[in-house]
């Protein structure tokens, strides 16, 4: 085992107690099997315990089982904090604050789609701006941008680029309230605002995926959410905030590490730099962060409009009569209030939860879902590599051990580096042709990194944590067309 | 200028060692191992935009991460690449001044083989020392 200093609690769960690191306030908890665990990278081991020493936090420093390195945080890192004792950190969030996933149905049958397959993709690659540099459709000033960063989608519903239905289908209703762009500074808003609509690039894709009959594992459920033929076509798209919420998360960083001192604050790697969450500083972070998580949630619901154009261009139809409609959109990047139970005491109690590549997964009847989905849990949206396929899942009652919190892809088994020496772009692109998949990629080199033999195997991440308790898998995806940066 | 990747730092980001004989040496190859990951063969830039930038800090390290982000800066607001033209580093009353040059023009997919978008210079293991008497600089991107 990878993880010598460890000690195992059941089979998908692995404790590193507090005396393995000086400074430790609470143990890690690693969430994976045996296997997923032996093959995670040691700096996760590290990392995941520089967490536990920060100040205020509760219970656990947690990983879950698409755990890899990062900066600060792992990722697939999550942490909770006491809102008073405790502090806030970027670093626990990532510079793509609102990182996030989106994942869009239609009544179309891969049948139907198959000899349009190119035309879409090709049209889709055209219309939605991916890569270095990239900049969106969206025409806006910088006072409008920073109006619409304080009210999130809402602005979008607006300006006619989302439905009612759109915000009810998305992780806080595609706004997270208290958002102040005074917080934010003038340097964020001119890195950001013309970026609205864009993908990015790095591991940031768009998808068309098929969920066949043998994928579903829960009919009802899949049925609910809006997966109801068999060989469905479904849309699947992930990005942030652009280069807003990188600035945003930077300056803070920098800002942070020159308070530290002021509030007796150490930390053992500068990227874990922070503040108390209620000091002045922290409170700012905390206003700009949900900036840029509404600019996430703004940026993802204009490529929803503008999928929605592209298949009534390319199919001559309405797309509403299409039946393109959000299944849900959820963040894996951010640090928000909840109010959970913590293990060993009688009352829930707010809690402010880091998530930095871990999802939210809340379980039915939790009251801060949304009606459509209060009694059947929150969509979990689980994307794996472009050449293997996603999962959609739910929150289930036992995720309470980790605050509903489960894993947010495959995570990477190798490099960036490693993945370009190994694999060639343009070669990919030809052989992920052979098998159905045809892709439209700005950089060769970024679809070699991007590799699925470079990411861990999404279904034994995704039964870990069905096994571990955290998610139930509804249906797996597969892939059939695809646009990168 | 002399700079290379570090595979065994990080499994999901970028990871470089950039070096030179002085402050601005280790500087321009930072500069240009960033650039890099955006855009693999820089050579291809043309000096259509020029940008004049002037920065100040007491911590020569913590200038070196401000110096970076401007080329972050300028691709997101202005979609530019640009290469470092010139490049003066001079010791102030109690703090680093930097004065650079750099030029270059707009990313586009159509003329240039872009590599993979730079997010954020991170400060994890970010650091800047004088080793064997060369300047050293450790930094791992957030693409």
């Amino acid at each position: 085992m990878a993880l010598k200093e460890g000690r195992k609690i059941k089979d998908t769960l692995w404790e590193i107690p507090k005396s393995y690191k000086q400074g430790m306030r609470v143990p890690v908890r690693i969430y994976a099997t045996e296997a997923l665990l032996d093959r995670m990278d040691p700096a996760v081991f590290q990392q995941a315990a520089n967490v536990a020493c920060l100040p205020g936090i509760v219970g656990y420093s947690f990983c879950m089982p698409d755990g890899h390195s990062g900066y600060g945080f792992p990722i697939g890192g999550a942490a909770a904090f006491d809102p008073q004792e405790g502090v806030i950190s970027p670093g626990g969030i990532g510079f793509d604050i609102n990182c996030g996933m989106r994942l869009v149905a239609t009544s179309l049958t891969w049948e139907q789609l198959a000899p349009r397959l190119e035309q879409l993709v090709d049209r889709l690659f055209a219309a939605i701006p991916a890569g270095v540099g990239g900049r969106g459709f969206v025409k806006i000033s910088k006072d409008e941008f920073r109006a619409m960063s304080e009210q999130g989608m809402r602005w979008c519903l607006k300006q006619g680029y989302a439905l009612a239905e759109d915000l009810e289908r998305s992780e806080e209703a595609g706004c997270l309230a208290g958002a102040d762009a005074a917080a934010v500074s003038e340097r964020a808003v001119e890195r950001g605002y013309q970026q609205i609509g864009t993908l990015g690039s790095g591991n940031h894709y768009l998808e068309l995926q098929v969920a066949r009959p043998e994928n579903v594992f829960d009919r009802k459920l899949a049925e609910a959410f809006g997966i109801r033929l068999p060989n469905q076509v479904l849309i699947m798209f992930h990005c942030g905030s652009r280069g807003f919420g990188h600035q945003v998360a930077t300056d803070y960083l920098q800002k942070f590490l020159a308070v530290q001192p002021k509030y007796g604050i150490q930390v053992l790697d500068r990227e874990l730099a922070c503040a108390p969450f209620r000091s002045p500083e922290g409170q700012d972070y905390f206003k700009a962060m949900k900036c840029a998580v509404n600019m996430s949630f703004v940026n993802r619901q204009v490529i929803l409009h503008r999928i929605r154009e592209v298949f009534g261009e390319v199919f001559g139809r309405d797309p509403m009569e299409l039946g393109l409609h959000q299944v849900y959109d959820v963040t894996h990047n951010t640090a928000k209030l909840e109010r959970h139970l913590v293990p060993g005491e009688r009352r829930p109690r707010e809690l402010l939860i880091h998530r930095k590549g871990a999802t939210r997964a809340f379980a039915p009847g939790m009251e801060d879902l949304p009606a459509v989905y209060r009694e059947l849990g929150q969509p979990v949206i689980i994307g794996g590599s472009m050449e293997t396929g996603s999962y959609l899942l739910v929150g289930v009652e036992s995720g309470a051990e980790t605050f509903f919190t489960t894993a947010h892809g495959s995570g990477r088994a190798m490099g960036r580096h490693e993945a370009k020496r190994r694999f060639k772009g343009r070669e990919l692109e030809r052989q992920m042709r052979e098998h159905g998949i045809y892709v439209r990629s700005v950089s060769a080199a970024g679809l070699a990194e991007e590799a699925g033999a470079a990411y861990k195997n999404i279904d034994e991440v995704v039964e870990a944590t069905e096994l571990a308790g955290l998610s139930h898998r509804v249906a797996r995806l597969v892939p059939v067309g695809n646009i990168k940066g | 200028m002399p700079h290379w990747t570090l595979p065994g730092l990080t499994q999901a980001d970028v990871a470089f060692r950039a070096e030179g004989e002085s402050l601005e040496e280790v500087f321009r190859a930072a500069w240009e191992a960033t650039l890099e990951v955006m855009l693999p063969a820089p050579g291809c830039l043309r000096a259509l935009v020029r940008k004049a930038i002037e920065l100040a800090n007491p911590a020569s390290d913590l200038l070196l991460f401000d110096f970076l982000q401007q080329l972050l800066f300028f691709k997101d607001s202005e979609g530019l690449l640009l290469s470092l033209v010139s490049l003066s580093i001079e010791m102030g009353p109690g703090e680093f001044r930097l004065q650079a040059e750099a030029a270059g023009e707009e990313a586009d997919p159509a003329r240039h083989e872009l590599g993979t978008d730079v997010k954020a210079v991170t400060l994890h293991r970010f650091a800047l020392r004088r080793a064997g008497g060369r300047w050293q600089a450790t930094v791992i991107l957030d693409v």
